[in-house]
């Protein structure tokens, strides 16, 4: 069914925001609540319902329609709650087990339906993907109600429903009736659920919920926060699926529309400051440059220390045999390493600068700190702490290798003799 | 924030006959104890004593089968404004999406009841309760950026801010480091110092008599209850726990020894 642009699609567009908007702050509480699977299990236990009331009153008027979905779904939520009860059933599989038999029961009597005279004309198959197109005046009307329901809920009640989201003991300590404030929270859940199935199908209704709710918890750390950036997300992704869908002539709605804030989703895992995949993927990126830079420095310093003359430069073909490394990529580090300034090319061999040389002894006496400590303090055997050194050589701030350096009373060589470099006064000008 | 609360003559805490159970499974038998007001009181039994359950039953969180619990004379329903509650750190999801600071803040919510929200001089008590514990300057992390020692001091803060009489705590030495442990400690004594009374689920059975003036040997049933001195003793650990640990009845032996260096203010 084609979408025409017109004042009826302006109808719609506000419909499928209105629904991305609730859905994402009400997704929000059941995404910390660990709700999730079962917004998912009562929109599927749902479809019974819808096919039932459609039987019994012959309706095709979403009001009865949607009564119908309403008690199949409490119905199924119901069942979940007696199967944990009386059997050793977990949740997650009695989630599992109500869902799929009651979405089941809902397709036989959906393709029953369909079969019988005039069955093709019910518009119950759009519950089944959603169909936005399908959307009157009246529904959006029914989804503004529900949405003010909601944002007022959750504004009146918001320090409430955060206590008992984060601390239910506590909140039940102070003396909040944490059960009503639960009841009230899922009864919401349901709502939003059965008011969705029209425009978004009770396959992917779930991915209104939790979806702008993961997205937005990848971009703050505040619950007020989170709240308001997955209706953003909610409300923005209905809209857009919605003209998307309209534009396309016959994808159905809930599927763009979940497409939608999928895309979103995405954007936010990889892009996210602290939580992103990218700025993680970078800061290791950097991480171990750093840590091929300091190693390069360390090996030209360790032939100085050897020749006791750091002024002859190291061939390449020495420090490709201390880690078994590439010409190449041991050049393209000598050159990183030459534009800061802490070696200089003579030749064909490396030899350090005098800033050069200052570096790779704070990491050499970060290594044989590290090395003295784990004999000394922790009773490592003295062969055995090289390789943790390595690691730490890196990684230990100065503040804590001066600590170490204190701690062991300002020793001068590590456990296998080897004299411990000191900063000397000019150290911290050259940084 | 309340001065010195009023005195009253009943036990702190009062528990008659109280059984316990999940579903069909007792935790707590015909428990029968009183706390007195203003100790440092500890909770002590092995795994599965129904130490927590204790603490959640005197605090209405799971219901009794029988029995009845009086905090300071009257049920805990009006008595929960004196009643600060510090549950298991692990009990909470720490990447909840929340800053140390609102978690503090929710400490005042019994205060400010329905429909008001924490205002400037709300936070600035929470600062003040964070401040406290020694992690004012943490006041705006996220609370999955703090360790375990820090998280704790954050869920003493909270109940710090509650300023309440009695302290019901769930093994609030549980996974910190030394430094946090000294930290709470003198925490603790300084609540016991202004009257107030703490009653702390302790795993430790080497530091019981050192940090606590008064223990309650538990099993699911009650084993003995009393002031360290006379009730810590060798004979009532072997019965909490059961005689199987003899390297438990060395430490009782251990403790009894180091008896004298009981607590310094």
């Amino acid at each position: 069914m084609p979408i025409d642009f017109d004042a009826t699609l302006w109808i719609i567009v506000a419909g499928a925001t209105m629904l991305g908007v609730i859905g994402g702050v009400i997704g929000c509480f059941a995404l910390l609540r660990r709700q999730s699977l079962l917004g998912d299990s009562l929109a599927h236990a749902a479809l019974p319902g819808v096919c039932i009331a459609f039987v019994v009153t012959g309706s095709k008027s979403p009001v009865p329609l949607l009564a119908g979905a309403l008690v199949a779904g409490v119905l199924g939520s119901l069942l979940i709650l007696a199967v944990v009860r009386t059997t050793r059933v977990k949740e997650d599989g009695a989630m599992g087990i109500v869902l799929s038999t009651f979405f089941g029961v809902g397709i036989v009597l959906l393709t029953w339906i369909q079969n019988r005279p005039g069955g093709n004309q019910s518009g119950l198959r759009h519950f089944l993907f959603g169909q936005a197109a399908a959307l009157l005046a009246e529904d959006v009307v029914r989804m503004a109600i529900l949405g003010v329901l909601v944002l007022a809920a959750v504004v009146v009640f918001y320090k409430e429903f955060q206590l008992i989201t984060f601390d239910r003991d506590y909140a039940a300590s102070i003396g909040l009736p944490v059960r009503t404030l639960e009841i009230g929270l899922t009864t919401l859940l349901v709502l939003v659920v059965v008011v969705g199935l029209q425009t978004v199908g009770v396959v992917l209704i779930i991915a209104t919920l939790i979806t702008p709710a993961v997205a937005a918890r990848q971009w703050t750390n505040r619950l007020a926060w989170m709240l308001v950036l997955a209706a953003v997300i909610g409300g923005g992704s209905g809209a857009i699926g919605v003209l998307a869908s309209a534009a396309s002539q016959g994808i159905p709605t809930g599927p763009t529309i979940v497409l939608c804030s999928t895309a979103l989703l995405g954007a936010s895992l990889l892009f996210a400051p602290n939580r992103g995949i990218v700025q993680a993927w970078y800061g290791d990126r950097r991480l171990r440059r750093r840590i091929r830079h300091e190693n390069l420095l360390k090996d030209i310093y360790s032939f100085g220390e050897r020749r006791a003359d750091f002024a002859r430069p190291v061939s390449w073909p020495e420090l490709m045999g201390l880690r078994g490394q590439g010409r190449h990529a041991l050049g393209r580090r000598a050159r990183d390493l030459r534009r800061r300034a802490l070696v200089e090319l003579d030749g064909d061999a490396l030899r350090l600068t005098a800033a050069g040389r200052r570096a790779a002894e704070r990491v050499v006496r970060k290594h044989r700190l590290w090395e003295l400590y784990l004999t000394r303090r922790v009773d490592v055997a003295s062969d055995h702490v090289h390789r943790d050194a390595e690691a730490m050589e890196h990684v230990l701030s100065d503040e804590a290798t001066e600590r170490i350096d204190a701690l062991l009373g300002h020793p001068s060589t590590d456990p296998h003799g080897r004299p411990i470099p000191r900063p000397n006064a000019g150290d911290e000008a050259a940084r | 924030m309340p001065g010195e609360p009023p005195r009253t003559d009943a036990p702190a805490i009062e528990v008659h006959d109280l059984t316990v159970a999940y579903r069909t499974k007792p935790v707590l038998w015909d428990i029968d104890v009183a706390l007195p007001e203003g100790r440092l009181i500890a909770i002590v039994g092995p795994n599965g004593a129904g130490k927590s359950t204790l603490l959640k039953a005197i605090l209405g969180l799971v219901p009794a089968v029988t029995g009845w619990v009086k905090v300071f004379g009257e049920p805990y329903e009006k008595r929960r404004s004196w009643v600060g509650y510090v549950p298991q750190r692990e009990s909470v999801d720490w990447d909840f999406p929340t800053t140390a600071l609102d978690v503090v803040t929710m400490g005042l919510y019994g205060r400010l009841g329905w429909f008001r929200r924490p205002n400037a001089t709300h936070r600035d008590l929470a600062r003040a309760a964070l401040d406290q514990v020694g992690v004012a300057d943490l006041a705006d992390r996220q609370i999955s950026q703090l360790s375990g020692g820090q998280q704790q001091r954050v869920f003493l803060a909270r109940a710090l801010a509650q300023d309440a009489r009695l302290y019901l705590m769930d093994e609030p030495f549980a996974g910190i480091d030394v430094t946090t442990e000294r930290a709470v400690l003198g925490l603790l004594q300084g609540l016991r110092d202004r009257g107030r009374t703490v009653v702390a689920v302790h795993h430790d059975l080497q530091t019981v008599a050192d940090y606590f003036d008064h223990v309650v040997l538990l099993n699911m049933h009650l084993v003995d209850s009393g002031p360290v001195e006379t009730t810590f003793t060798k004979d009532n650990l072997t019965r909490t726990y059961g005689g199987r640990l003899t390297a438990l009845s060395n430490a009782a032996e251990a403790l009894l020894e180091r008896r004298p260096s009981r607590p310094k203010g």
